[in-house]
């Protein structure tokens, strides 16, 4: 049971070492602010939900655990609040988004 | 009074899970602590529906349960993305009108729009709110509006 309980929270690591790593390439890669941010979204979600279980699993019953739930409680809380504040600070400033499509109807 | 209390468990838990000293020393610093901030909030006047959404706490749960699954989906898809040889983005800046009649609802569907990787709420006011997406699809999604439906029916 102890073995099986690793093997998962070492495969929840791995995956989410691997979105890090993702969310890295697609920051280098996408073309502008905008894009950008959306590839940093994935490490801040999924990536860092993934390492935070991952470690919880092999954390035990305790205070560990909790903390490592109140660390994720407050990620999933602050983290879409900053990527507006980010954005909306972008757009402000009159950054205009690159290669939008012809749907747009924004001003 | 009800959000009173529910402030006071909140801030207790959290000194509980923080603190790790249970002497009794140490629980009455926390008792006062707590006590402090409630008597704080309560000057501030910021102890009401809008920080302790207690109302919500029925509905929410199940909410979040659909919002995990389409995080999921969209971190495979912008992961995806960020390892194609030339990646397939149409990025897209659009209004999407906003159903919802409280700030609170408003706020969830805000941020229920930029917990999702590929789509980002750039402003938001009382009518609609301005994302952007990475793909054509992602704001297509939006446009139709199952997200909104969802939030407008817990708020």
């Amino acid at each position: 049971m102890a073995l099986f309980i690793d093997i998962i929270s070492g495969v929840c690591l791995l995956i989410g070492s691997f979105l890090i790593f993702s969310g890295a390439l697609g920051v280098l890669r996408f073309p502008d602010f905008y894009t950008r941010m959306h590839a940093a979204g994935v490490t801040e979600t999924l990536a860092a939900s993934l390492i935070l279980i991952g470690l919880m699993l092999i954390a035990g019953w305790g205070l560990v655990l909790a903390k490592l739930i109140l660390i994720l409680l407050f990620i999933l809380l602050t983290s879409p609040t900053a990527s507006h504040a980010l954005g909306k600070a972008a757009w402000k400033a009159g950054l205009k988004p690159a290669g939008t499509t012809e749907n747009s109807d924004h001003r | 009074m009800r959000h009173t209390i529910s402030i006071a468990i909140m801030l207790s838990i959290i000194w509980l899970i923080n603190s790790g000293h249970y002497s009794p020393l140490f629980l009455v610093f926390g008792a006062v602590s707590v006590a402090f901030v409630i008597w704080f909030a309560h000057r501030m006047d910021v102890i009401d529906d809008e920080s302790q959404p207690i109302h919500l706490s029925a509905e929410l749960p199940l909410y979040y349960g659909w919002l995990i699954k389409k995080i999921v989906v969209a971190n495979i898809d912008v992961a995806r993305r960020a390892w194609q040889v030339k990646p397939s983005i149409s990025p897209s800046i659009q209004n999407i009108p906003v159903s919802q009649k409280t700030d609170m609802g408003r706020v969830i569907f805000a941020n229920s729009i930029n917990l999702t990787p590929g789509t980002l709420s750039v402003e938001l006011n009382n009518e609609q709110v301005l994302v952007h997406s990475l793909t054509y699809e992602a704001m297509q999604e939006l446009v139709e509006g199952e997200m909104g439906r969802r939030v407008s029916k817990i708020e």
